[in-house]
C-alpha cells in the first residue's frame, strides 16, 4: 500500500458523521464577529447593538429554515447540551405531571446517558424501545408504550453510526392521536423531541411538518463551527435550565452568546439546506455504488441498517473474521479516515451499541467499519478506498485463525463464541450491579 | 487586526495532557504491525508442532492461537508462529513476543514464561493506557500453549495453574479447562475426557466432572 500517501497526498475523509470541515464561506461570515463586532449583545451601547442585531439575525435566518418563530430557537454549545437540555429540562419541569421516559436503543450517547441519569438519580422510570433488525423504530411500538404518566419521548432523526432515517412524522402523529385520545392538549405532555444532528444535511428540517416539540441541531455536522448547538422549543413548553447565568437566550442557556459561532452556524444551515436535494442525489449514486464495490470485491461482508430509508452519506459494514480496530489502522496508513463499532476502538472497551441493536452477534460489532462521505467527496476516492479496503481484508483474514461460518446470510455457526471467561466483559460488568 | 503567524502544528501523534504519554502507536509498533514477525501463514502439517493453545473469543473481539515447536532435551523453544483476531496491539504485542521467545538459540521455557506484559511493551517503546490489555493475549495464549505442552508430554507436575479450581488433581484440570472443552464442543464425560485426558488422571474427580460438564452444557447450549 502506498505509504507515501499519508504525508504528501490529500487524505480520503470519510468520517463526516464524526465531524465535518467548516467551509471557507461560514468562515468568511463568521470573521467580523472576532474583529470588528466585538460587542456583548446584551449590552446597552453601539458595540453591543450591532452584536444584538447579528444575533437576531441568525435567530431568524435559522427560524425560517425550520419553519419556527425566532422566539422557538435557543442557542447553546453543542448538540450533546441541546439533547441534555431538551430531556433534561422537560423531564425536570413537568416531572408533577408524570416521570415516563420513551426512547430508542440507538440514540446517540447524548441522549442514552442524560435517559439513564434521570433513571438513576432523579426516580424516572425510562423504556428503551429495541428498533427493528434494519435499525428502525417500529413507530406502533412507541405508541403501544405512552401511558398515562408519560411525559417525553426522543427519537433520532437518522442514525449517526448507521444512517437510518427514523419515522419522525409518523410518531408524532400517534402521538398527537394518542392525546387527543386521552383529552391532552397540545401544551400537555407528552412531548416529543428529535435529536436531527445526522440529518441536517440532507432531510427537511420543517418542525411543522415533522409534528416535533422539541429539535436538536449543530453546528459541526452540516461544516459549520463545532461548539455551536441548537434546540428548537415550541411555543408555549417549558425547560427547566440546565446552566445558570446572566439569563441569556430567554433564562434556558445563560451565558455570553457565542457570536460568531452562532453567525456561522446559520450561515452553514442555509448552506446545507439549499444544498440538500442536490448533495442528496449525488451521494445516494456514490453511497451505492460504495456498497455494490464492497459486497463485490469482499466476501462475507453484511450491509448493517436498513439501504432504503437511509442517509445518502452512509455506509457501514460488517466484515467477518477480522477486527475494526486492525482494519481502521491499515486504511490509516493509506491516506483513508473511518470509523469502527469494535470494541477495541472504543474508550470503555464496548462494542457498538448501533450494531448490536440490530439483534446480531457481537462479531459483527467487532468487524463493522463506518465510511460516511461529504461534500469532498469523489468517486476515486471510493474506488482508492475499496482497493485498500480489499487488500486490508486479505492480508488480516491471513492472520486470523476465525473462519466464521454463516448460515442463512444471518446466523453464525457454532457456539464458540464463549469460550473462556463465558461472558464478553463488558456484559459481565453490565450484568453484575443490576439485579 | 494582528496576523496570526505561527502555523499550527500539525504532527500526527497525539500526547496525553498530564502524563505526555503518547496516544498512537509507536514506531516500532507500526513496524510489528505492518510487517508482523513469526506469522503462521500455511495450516500446519498434523504433529508439526509440539503443541497449540488458543484463547479469547470473537464475541470479546480477540483471540489468539500460538503453535509452539519445542526442543525437549534443551527444554529450549525452536520455533513460535501465531494467528490472531484482532486489534493492532494484538497483532504488534505478539509479535514482538514471537521475537523475544525466539530470539538467539530460543528461550528455555522456564524464561519464556516469566515474559510479563510490561516486558512486551517496553521492546515495543509503550502502548497508548487504554489498549494496554490487548497485549496480554500473547502471554496468555503462550502459557496455555504450553501447559498443553506439558500434559502431552508428559510433564503434568510442571503445568502453571493460575486461576479456576482444580478438579483432577493428577492431570491439573480446572473447572475452566471443563468449560472451554465443553465449549469446544464436547457435550459428555467420554468428550471431554478425550479433549483434556481428564478423569484417567484421578478416578475420583469423575462426579464431579460430570456435574460440571451437565451445568456448562446447559449454559451454553440449552436442555438437550
Amino acid at each position: 500500500m502506498a505509504k507515501s500517501r499519508q504525508k504528501n497526498v490529500n487524505r480520503v475523509y470519510f468520517d463526516n458523521a464524526a465531524t465535518t470541515p467548516t467551509v471557507k464561506e461560514v468562515v468568511k461570515e463568521m470573521a467580523p464577529y472576532f474583529f470588528e463586532i466585538a460587542g456583548n449583545p446584551s449590552a446597552l451601547h453601539l458595540d453591543g447593538r450591532k452584536a444584538k442585531n447579528a444575533l437576531s439575525l441568525a435567530r431568524q435566518k435559522v427560524a425560517k429554515i425550520v419553519n419556527a418563530d425566532p422566539g422557538e430557537i435557543i442557542f447553546c454549545g453543542s448538540g450533546t447540551e441541546s439533547d441534555n437540555l431538551a430531556i433534561l429540562g422537560v423531564a425536570r419541569f413537568y416531572k408533577s405531571k408524570g416521570n415516563y421516559l420513551i426512547s430508542t436503543n440507538i440514540e446517540h450517547h447524548a441522549v442514552l446517558n442524560s435517559f439513564e441519569h434521570l433513571e438513576k438519580k432523579e426516580g424516572f422510570k425510562i423504556s428503551i424501545l429495541e428498533v427493528e433488525k434494519n435499525g428502525i423504530i417500529n413507530a406502533e411500538k412507541i405508541l403501544a408504550n405512552i401511558k398515562a404518566g408519560t411525559i417525553l419521548i426522543s427519537v433520532m432523526y437518522a442514525n449517526n453510526e448507521i444512517g437510518t432515517i427514523q419515522p419522525i412524522r409518523q410518531i408524532a402523529k400517534l402521538i398527537k392521536k394518542w392525546k387527543a385520545d386521552n383529552n391532552r392538549g397540545p401544551l400537555e405532555p407528552p412531548f416529543f423531541h428529535t435529536d436531527a444532528c445526522q440529518a441536517a444535511g440532507y432531510l427537511d428540517l420543517d418542525v411543522k411538518k415533522l409534528g416535533v416539540d422539541l429539535m436538536t441541531l449543530n453546528g459541526s455536522k452540516i461544516y459549520g463551527p463545532k461548539g455551536v448547538g441548537m434546540l428548537y422549543l415550541r411555543r408555549g413548553l417549558n425547560l427547566e435550565p440546565i446552566v445558570f447565568g446572566g439569563g441569556q437566550e430567554k433564562g434556558l442557556r445563560s451565558g455570553t452568546e457565542n457570536l460568531a459561532g452562532i453567525v456561522g452556524f446559520a450561515k452553514a444551515l442555509g448552506l446545507a439546506q439549499k444544498n440538500r436535494k442536490k448533495e442528496t442525489a449525488r451521494l445516494l449514486a456514490l453511497r451505492d455504488y460504495f456498497f455494490k464495490r464492497i459486497l463485490k470485491n469482499i466476501s462475507k461482508t453484511f450491509i448493517n441498517g436498513d439501504l432504503i430509508n437511509r442517509l445518502p452519506n452512509n455506509i457501514n459494514v460488517s466484515i467477518l473474521d477480522i477486527e475494526g480496530e486492525a482494519v481502521l489502522l491499515y486504511l490509516d496508513e493509506a491516506g483513508i479516515s473511518a470509523s469502527t463499532g469494535s470494541a477495541c476502538d472504543s474508550s470503555r472497551l464496548e462494542p457498538s451499541h448501533v450494531i448490536l441493536a440490530l439483534g446480531r452477534p457481537y462479531e459483527y460489532a467487532h468487524g463493522s467499519l463506518r465510511f460516511t462521505l461529504g461534500k469532498q467527496t469523489v468517486k476515486e476516492e471510493i474506488d482508492y478506498t475499496v482497493r485498500a479496503l480489499k487488500e486490508t481484508v486479505e492480508k488480516l483474514r491471513q492472520i486470523s485463525p476465525l473462519n466464521i461460518q454463516i448460515r442463512n446470510k444471518q446466523t453464525l455457526v457454532g457456539k464458540k463464541v464463549f469460550i473462556q471467561s463465558g461472558r464478553p466483559h463488558w456484559e459481565r460488568k453490565k450484568l453484575s450491579p443490576d439485579p | 487586526m494582528t496576523q496570526i503567524k505561527k502555523k499550527i502544528n500539525l504532527r500526527s501523534d497525539v500526547m496525553n495532557q498530564s502524563t505526555g504519554q503518547s496516544w498512537v502507536y509507536s514506531d516500532i509498533v507500526k513496524d510489528h504491525f505492518f510487517n508482523p514477525r513469526n506469522l503462521l501463514l500455511e495450516n500446519p502439517r498434523t504433529g508439526e508442532y509440539d503443541a497449540v493453545g488458543e484463547v479469547g473469543s470473537p464475541a470479546c473481539g480477540d483471540v489468539m492461537k500460538m503453535w509452539l515447536k519445542i526442543d525437549k532435551p534443551s527444554d529450549k523453544i525452536k520455533d513460535l508462529k501465531w494467528r490472531t483476531f484482532g486489534c493492532g496491539s494484538a497483532i504488534a504485542a505478539t509479535s514482538m513476543f514471537s521475537l523475544m521467545v525466539t530470539e538467539g538459540d530460543g528461550l528455555k521455557i522456564n524464561q519464556a514464561i516469566k515474559i510479563k506484559p510490561q516486558d512486551i511493551m517496553k521492546r515495543l517503546g509503550g502502548l497508548p493506557e487504554r489498549k494496554i490489555h490487548c497485549s496480554v493475549l500473547a502471554d496468555k495464549a503462550f502459557r496455555k500453549a504450553i501447559n498443553n505442552y506439558f500434559r502431552d508430554s508428559g510433564q503434568p507436575d510442571r503445568i502453571i495453574v493460575e486461576s479456576g479450581r482444580i478438579i483432577d488433581k493428577r492431570l491439573n484440570i480446572t473447572d475452566k479447562d471443563i468449560e472451554e472443552a465443553v465449549l469446544e464442543g464436547a457435550r459428555d464425560l467420554a468428550g471431554v475426557q478425550k479433549k483434556l485426558k481428564a478423569g484417567v488422571g484421578d478416578k475420583e474427580a469423575i462426579p464431579e466432572l460430570e456435574q460440571l460438564i451437565r451445568f456448562y452444557a446447559e449454559k451454553y447450549y440449552g436442555k438437550e
